[in-house]
């Protein structure tokens, strides 16, 4: 019982490791392969486009890793590598999108919702205060003094 | 004014919901083509069959022509198959890239169904697709005399998206000089 839960914890394990890159596609220099891996997983599939092409088993996804470290094998530079990629297929293969003119509803939108929000809020709170601000007349003294030493009894009674 | 301003949040709530809506409605496998008004990437692709001449972007000057990307492993390719031939009898200029696959499958597949192609180029690594951009077979690119992509169909070219679409663009097309 043991050996077969430990098997199927390892292949588990295993699973979690699995990745679409196969071992071919890899980089003999590690570190440049570990540059285009960090690079793929910023790049969309085209084909299940909400997958990196790291993650993606599609055939588009593997030329599109090859290229990729061929690119990088190349000399190319991160930036050139990526921009590569965008010349053919567009910011759409960027999984991160750039922050420019056509995105700055993107990236700005939830600033300036929590900003607006946040405007509306303070000048709810504030026109709220300021109706309650001022001292308490006479009569209101004489009730809130009476209405404290009710509960004080109250209290006193229960204890 | 406060009656105005108090309103603000529900007229941007309905602005939000109208833009959300309309991009529900967008095909996101549809993607804008990063050729448009650019000339063909260079490209020099061998014949599906021997003694054939294959296709390179150099021949695709001189007239509006439509470069359908295929392959025999593609099933919308099928479907769309009938309307190619239909548009080869009606005299539209067709050539073809066959994306991905050994170049006797693509002849096979031309045998069997029949040739919609003025020419045709094999494309077994699938790096003249990708340098086109295309993310997935059928594609068509509509390219202009001056050799110039002017419009991309992701998917099959039915006989309503040649009516409605291409067919309108290519007259246009001719009408260039």
């Amino acid at each position: 019982m043991r050996r077969v839960l430990l098997s199927a914890c390892a292949a588990l394990a295993l699973a979690g490791a699995a990745r679409a890159v196969t071992p071919d596609e890899q980089l003999a220099d590690p570190k440049l392969e570990a540059r285009a891996r960090a690079l793929s997983q910023e790049l969309r599939c085209l084909v299940c486009q909400n997958q990196s092409i790291d993650d993606s088993a599609a055939p588009l996804a593997h030329d599109l890793r090859v290229i990729l470290r061929e690119r990088i094998a190349a000399g190319d530079t991160d930036r050139q590598a990526v921009d590569y990629l965008v010349r053919r297929y567009g910011d759409f293969v960027l999984l991160r999108p750039p922050f420019q003119a056509d995105t700055w509803a993107l990236w700005l939108g939830p600033v300036a919702v929590l900003l607006l929000g946040g405007t509306g809020v303070a000048l709810y709170v504030r026109a709220r205060s300021r109706t309650a601000e001022g001292a308490l007349s006479v009569v209101e003294e004489a009730e809130l003094g009476r209405l404290l030493a009710t509960e004080d009894m109250a209290k006193d009674g229960g204890d | 004014m406060r009656r105005l301003l108090a309103l603000l949040p529900v007229g941007l709530f309905v602005l939000l919901l109208v833009g959300f809506m309309a991009g529900l409605r967008r095909d996101p496998a549809i993607l804008p083509s990063m050729l448009i008004g650019k000339p063909l990437p260079a490209f020099a692709l061998p014949p599906l069959k021997a003694g054939e001449t294959g296709l390179a972007s150099a021949d695709l000057a001189g007239q509006p022509v439509l470069l359908n990307v295929f392959a025999s492993w593609c099933g919308p390719c099928k479907e769309e198959h009938p309307t190619l031939l239909r548009l080869k009898a009606d005299g539209v200029p067709i050539v073809g890239l066959d994306w991905k696959e050994e170049a006797a499958d693509g002849a096979r597949w031309l045998d069997e169904n029949g040739d919609p192609y003025l020419r045709a180029g094999n494309d077994r690594t699938g790096r003249a697709g990708i340098d086109l951009g295309v993310s997935g077979v059928p594609e068509t690119f509509v390219l202009d005399r001056r050799g110039r992509v002017r419009y991309r169909q992701v998917g099959a070219i039915t006989p309503d998206v040649w009516v409605q679409t291409i067919a309108p663009l290519m007259a246009r097309l001719r009408a260039e000089s």
